[in-house]
């Protein structure tokens, strides 16, 4: 309404604007997000994220440790889907190092990296749809997230804090008997998924808070430096999986499914299509397995000497002693790398001054931008919007506030 | 084939913006460009918009402090075209107290990137419309990835349970933060010396 609409103004006894806190320990928040709202009436006038309570200082702390004790703290990042970080932070140093990684290693990363990717939006599209009211997608997708969890658990020890891969491979090999109970998984799965999707898609209340909310345009998407699942949900069909191929995605055959209206609704449903993209890519991953036996870490600098040969040979022990206390150095030099999250483009760039710590890492979080684009989204929505649209920018903490 | 197409696009950019490029390399498939800070406005407007570099996304800025330089801090950013499926990293040096202009007008992303600089390293930028801090906690002092700053801080927070409320602390360490050096003393270790260090050190 503009000023001359016959409505008293503001201080004279007419309706006021209303400032209201979101969070931080709001559910629908997901996280540590305190949101400033000033609403007219339930519009939203403006939106201002306050972040930084999950601000851990990884960036500071990475400074003063080796290049391996820094690899936990990827895990810490995104805690929903922990190991595709840590490729991140691999492929930096792989790069800089000039590290080719054995192929039966970059077929594991490739698995656990969909695996990652199916557990993150396994959570993001049920959570969000707990946003908008639904309760029982939450509890059917966590029986599958436990289960992807486990196969974490069975592959390094922990179910969520990996620290899996490592630079110049992975830590361990996969038992035969896991590689079979992945496999069965996948077969499995996709039932499930139809199950969540007979829930929601059609779903009238599901799609009334979905549909037309959030629209983000490709040109938004640009300006406000969008990647992932926000630039595909709009129409443009970038992955850098399938652009800049990283590991050895450009073997495997998937589709990028790609949204028309950029609305939360389309990307609610490329990310339900992923999920089944990614159980297809991690079938290819175990059949490739079978056919790649070897190592699956570079034996060189990077890595420690295997447990029998340290019980023969001193030069070994020393290796290995001297690569858990002092670390391995990375040749001076800058890099880039950026992997394909779940969530989005998740990049390292990495300055080496050629001693055994970071000179400075900086992490790109693709959730980082998506935030920032809230006041643009939520602008002219209504309040209960506000919470469709930050469950669909799929929003983690750990990442964003590093 | 692809190296050459980014070697083309290096030589170029410096022949285009020659007043606005200091030099530019292509480095481990990378395109470098090293810019001068005044004009890195002008610089990020003609990448958006010059057909051969259509970078209209910004990926990334962030900032490296090198203390022992005159200019002491350098802003890198990172673009990307989807288009034309290429990355660019520019850089520019700058000094302590010396502005920046900002990007903002150009990529409104730039927006936060830009504040969590200014919040972690203190670099002014110019131009910016709300250049408040974004990730340290309300009524932080000091620039926490600056080299000088330590990495346990200075000030602790607990909650009093007779006052009922946060309190604020120096930081007191019942041990000396730890920071080892696992520098081999029989090979490559150079350890300044005191009388060395009085003429600039050796490294």
């Amino acid at each position: 309404m503009g000023p001359d609409s016959g409505r008293l103004a503001e201080g004279e006894g007419g309706p006021r604007n209303f400032n209201i806190n979101f969070g931080p320990q709001h559910p629908a928040a997901h996280g540590v997000l305190r949101l400033v709202l000033e609403l007219d009436g339930e519009i939203v006038n403006r939106c201002d994220p306050h972040i930084g309570l999950l601000h851990r200082g990884t960036e500071k702390l990475m400074e003063s440790r080796t290049y391996l004790q820094n690899l936990p703290y990827f895990d810490r990042l995104d805690y929903v889907a922990p190991m595709n970080q840590e490729h991140a932070w691999c492929l930096a140093i792989e790069r800089l190092t000039q590290t080719e990684i054995p192929r039966r290693a970059s077929l594991i990363r490739v698995l656990y990296s969909e695996i990652g990717r199916i557990l993150n939006h396994l959570l993001n599209v049920t959570t969000q749809a707990m946003d908008v009211g639904a309760l029982t997608p939450p509890l059917w997708g966590f029986e599958e997230r436990e289960k992807l969890m486990v196969f974490y658990e069975r592959a390094c020890g922990a179910r969520l804090h990996a620290a899996y891969f490592r630079p110049g491979g992975v830590h361990k090999d996969l038992p035969p008997e896991l590689i079979d109970d992945i496999l069965a998984w996948c077969e499995s799965f996709p039932a499930v998924l139809d199950d969540i999707d007979g829930l929601l898609t059609e779903n009238r209340i599901f799609k009334q808070r979905n549909v037309d909310i959030g629209i983000v345009s490709e040109q938004d998407a640009k300006d406000w430096s969008f990647s992932g699942v926000m630039v595909r949900g709009s129409g443009l069909a970038w992955d850098l999986r399938r652009s800049q191929p990283y590991e050895c995605y450009d073997e495997f055959e998937f589709r990028i499914p790609v949204g028309k209206n950029g609305d939360c609704y389309d990307r609610y449903l490329c990310r339900m299509a992923e999920m089944r993209e990614s159980t297809g890519i991690v079938k290819q991953a175990i059949e490739k397995l079978a056919g790649a036996d070897g190592d699956i870490i570079v034996r060189g600098k990077l890595a420690p000497p295997s447990r029998a040969e340290m019980k023969t040979s001193m030069e070994a022990l020393i290796h290995h002693f001297k690569l858990y206390t002092e670390g391995f150095r990375v040749p001076e030099g800058e890099v880039y790398a950026a992997v394909e999250a779940p969530k989005g483009e998740f990049g390292v760039y990495l300055v080496s001054d050629g001693s055994n710590r970071p000179y400075k890492a900086k992490i790109r979080a693709p959730g980082f931008p998506h935030l920032q684009a809230m006041d643009y989204i939520c602008t002219g929505h209504q309040l209960a919007d506000v919470s469709a649209i930050l469950g669909s920018l799929d929003i983690v903490f750990g990442e964003i506030d590093r | 084939m692809k190296l050459s197409k980014l070697q083309r696009l290096a030589e170029d950019l410096s022949e285009r913006q020659d007043d606005r490029i200091i030099s530019t390399a292509v480095v481990r498939g990378e395109l470098v460009v090293e810019a001068v800070d005044y004009g890195i406005a002008d610089l990020a407007q003609f990448l958006k918009t010059d057909p051969d570099c259509k970078f209209t996304t910004l990926v990334d800025i962030t900032a490296v402090d090198r203390p022992g330089r005159e200019q002491r801090f350098e802003v890198v950013y990172h673009f990307l075209s989807m288009e034309l499926n290429q990355r660019v990293r520019v850089r520019i040096d700058t000094r302590e107290n010396e502005k920046v202009p900002s990007i903002v007008a150009t990529f409104p992303a730039a927006n936060w990137f830009e504040r969590e600089v200014f919040d972690m390293y203190g670099i002014l930028f110019s131009g910016h419309p709300d250049l408040r801090r974004l990730l340290t906690d309300y009524g932080f002092s000091g620039y926490p990835l600056r080299k000088d700053f330590p990495v346990t801080g200075y000030s602790e927070v607990r909650y009093d349970s007779e006052l009922k409320r946060v309190v604020y602390e120096p930081v007191k360490l019942v041990q000396e933060y730890r920071s080892f050096d696992f520098m081999s003393p029989w090979e490559g270790a150079e350890y300044i010396l005191p009388e060395q260090s009085e003429t600039g050190g050796n490294k």
